[in-house]
């Protein structure tokens, strides 16, 4: 029996953990619209943005939950309230700045206005004049506001849920990843800037990247070629029970081991050399400033956020989906309200490794577009993920691995309310 | 055409010719390589898509480049405008020129990868203009795949 979910896809998971996903996923423009509903706007808590981007009662700005835009802001007792920004009555944009202080969101076609909360509170010529024209007398503005999202934030990072009945945002995010997010969100922290990148593949492929630490050490060759840090390093993963999330953590002292049996599953490949020096590594420097010896800590939340530690680099990532075979990353990188100028220094410089130019991840980007590219027409035929085994999804303790992958997809399979594995 | 407009030129085309090594040349030791997006630009946000400060750090951005780096094969095509030369402080020149960057892949697809504007600031040497400061600000501030070869 296929996975028939949206009357016409049908695609089979021929293992029941996942391991095989079908091509067809990461390509089916149906897949994609019912993503919409049953996963970003399924019981889930999407990252929206972080309470220092709107210290201000009016300050706002717009983000992404999946494809739909979304107004974030602060209303004049504080609170932070999001809501789609979409005019109720003729379902064009409302607020068309990205980011601002606003006294009210207008939508310039008809003037509609609405309130921090989303409440539609003034309609122009609403009785018409003298008598003629206008709404009819029984419009009731109350039922006409923009659709609101649940706003949960946790150590001022702002998640917000289109479900009415997923549980409280710290249950969703589980012990590990709530600890997460305090652990990087100790202190106030200070924008430091955006940065974005269009990738021209499913959206998939990235949460399935961030959840595959194997790749880390071949793909991405910067560290491995200066001597900074090899797949057999200490690291690992770190998953919630039901294994949607996924920490990819390391812990590296300076230069990693070199030589020796550490470095023979590099045997057959061009990339184990670690000869190479850089000339100013300054940049490369940890600056240790966590409680723990973490020095690379990724946590990637269901479904399309990534909280990022690289280093002293740290930043929040949300994926903005477009189309099947389209998507955005945006990433906000931060550092702390109490850094010197030494320290924010440090945080610029080492952004070069992160983002769409980032020495350590640029490659994502190209990984991503190869397989969207090679996939197309094969809908049917699927991927392969057994690095660290079949069967259970549970934490890894090496990072030569991507059973990460298979606890996504297992949580996507039930939201999406397909059985993975089922009949023949 | 002036000694800045002839070494922007020069900026273009190396890149183009995907002649890195050569192109560092063009740079002070003290020098400054920046793109910056807009956006993080008129809000005052110092973040930068790629900043090296220093002649090394562009140096080792060229290296990984060549030997680490995977990115999408690809040639540049620097269209760069009208050039705005001013004298600055101590014999240096203040430039500035709107560009256009465009990608082709190994097919021969052409894609508008990024358009902005540059602001050098030359100094004076034995040998010539020096870029000191190359800052290049990004229209395209949302980076089409990734940004790998300097704009």
């Amino acid at each position: 029996m296929s996975a028939s979910i949206s009357g016409r896809a049908e695609y089979h998971f021929p293992a029941a953990d996942c391991s095989r996903i079908p091509y067809g996923m990461y390509l089916d423009p149906e897949i994609y619209a019912l993503e919409q509903q049953r996963i970003f706007r399924g019981p889930v808590w999407n990252f929206l943005a972080l309470e220092a981007e709107i210290p201000e009662p009016g300050d706002f700005r717009v983000v992404g939950v999946g494809e739909t835009n979304v107004i974030v802001n602060r209303d004049r007792e504080g609170r932070i309230h999001a809501m789609v920004n979409r005019c109720a009555q003729r379902g064009a944009i409302v607020q068309r700045a990205i980011h601002g202080n606003a006294r009210a969101h207008t939508c310039c076609y008809h003037q509609w206005s609405y309130d921090f909360t989303g409440r539609l509170i003034n309609v122009p010529f609403q009785r018409g004049i003298g008598g003629k024209g206008g709404l009819p007398a029984d419009f009731d503005k109350s039922g006409h506001g923009l659709q609101r999202l649940r706003v949960q934030t946790l150590s001022g990072v702002i998640f917000g849920s289109f479900s009415e009945t997923v549980e409280p945002l710290e249950d969703f995010l589980s012990p590990v990843f709530a600890d997460q997010v305090r652990r990087l969100f100790a202190k106030p922290v200070r924008v430091l800037g955006y940065q974005r990148q269009r990738i021209f593949g499913n959206w998939k492929l990235y949460t399935d990247n961030l959840r595959d630490p194997n790749h880390g050490g071949l793909l991405h060759m910067f560290q491995i070629t200066f001597g900074i840090a090899r797949l057999s390093g200490k690291g690992g993963a770190r998953l919630d029970a039901e294994g949607k999330h996924n920490l990819s953590w390391a812990a590296q002292g300076g230069r990693a081991e070199a030589g020796g049996a550490s470095d023979e599953g590099y045997s057959g490949t061009d990339r184990g050399d670690m000869a190479i020096k850089l000339r100013d590594p300054s940049m490369l420097r940890y600056i240790k400033e966590f409680p723990d010896d973490l020095t690379l800590a990724i946590s990637s939340i269901f479904p399309g956020a990534a909280l990022q530690q690289i280093g002293n680099c740290l930043a929040v990532r949300q994926i903005r989906t477009r189309s099947a075979g389209e998507f955005d990353i945006v990433s906000t990188f931060f550092g702390y309200q109490d850094d010197d100028a030494e320290m924010t220094r440090h945080r610029l410089r080492k952004a070069n490794l992160a983002g769409p130019a980032g020495l350590v991840s640029m490659e994502d980007g190209e990984a991503v577009e190869l397989v969207h590219r090679a996939i197309a027409g094969d809908a049917d035929q699927h991927s392969i993920v057994e690095f660290g085994g079949r069967g259970t999804v549970t934490d890894q303790e090496n990072l030569i691995s991507d059973v990460p992958m298979r606890g996504f997809w297992l949580h996507y399979c039930k939201l999406m309310g397909i059985v993975p594995g089922a009949g023949t | 055409m002036s000694e800045a407009s002839f070494i922007i030129e020069t900026y273009g085309r190396l890149l183009d010719e995907d002649r890195l090594e050569d192109w560092l040349d063009l740079f002070a030791e003290g020098c400054r390589y920046e793109i910056v997006s807009r956006e993080n630009r008129a809000q005052n946000l110092p973040l930068s898509l790629m900043l090296c400060d220093n002649k090394d750090m562009l140096r080792d951005r060229i290296h990984s480049l060549r030997h680490a780096n995977v990115f999408n094969i690809h040639r540049d095509c620097h269209v760069i405008g009208l050039v705005r030369a001013e004298p600055g402080r101590e014999g240096r020149i203040s430039a500035t020129a709107a560009y256009s960057l465009f990608q082709s892949n190994q097919d021969g697809e052409t894609r508008l990868f990024s358009v902005g504007r540059y602001q050098f600031d030359f100094l004076p040497s034995d040998t010539g203009l020096l870029i000191e400061s190359a800052i290049v600000i990004v229209d395209t501030g949302t980076i089409p795949t990734l940004l790998a070869t300097p704009i």
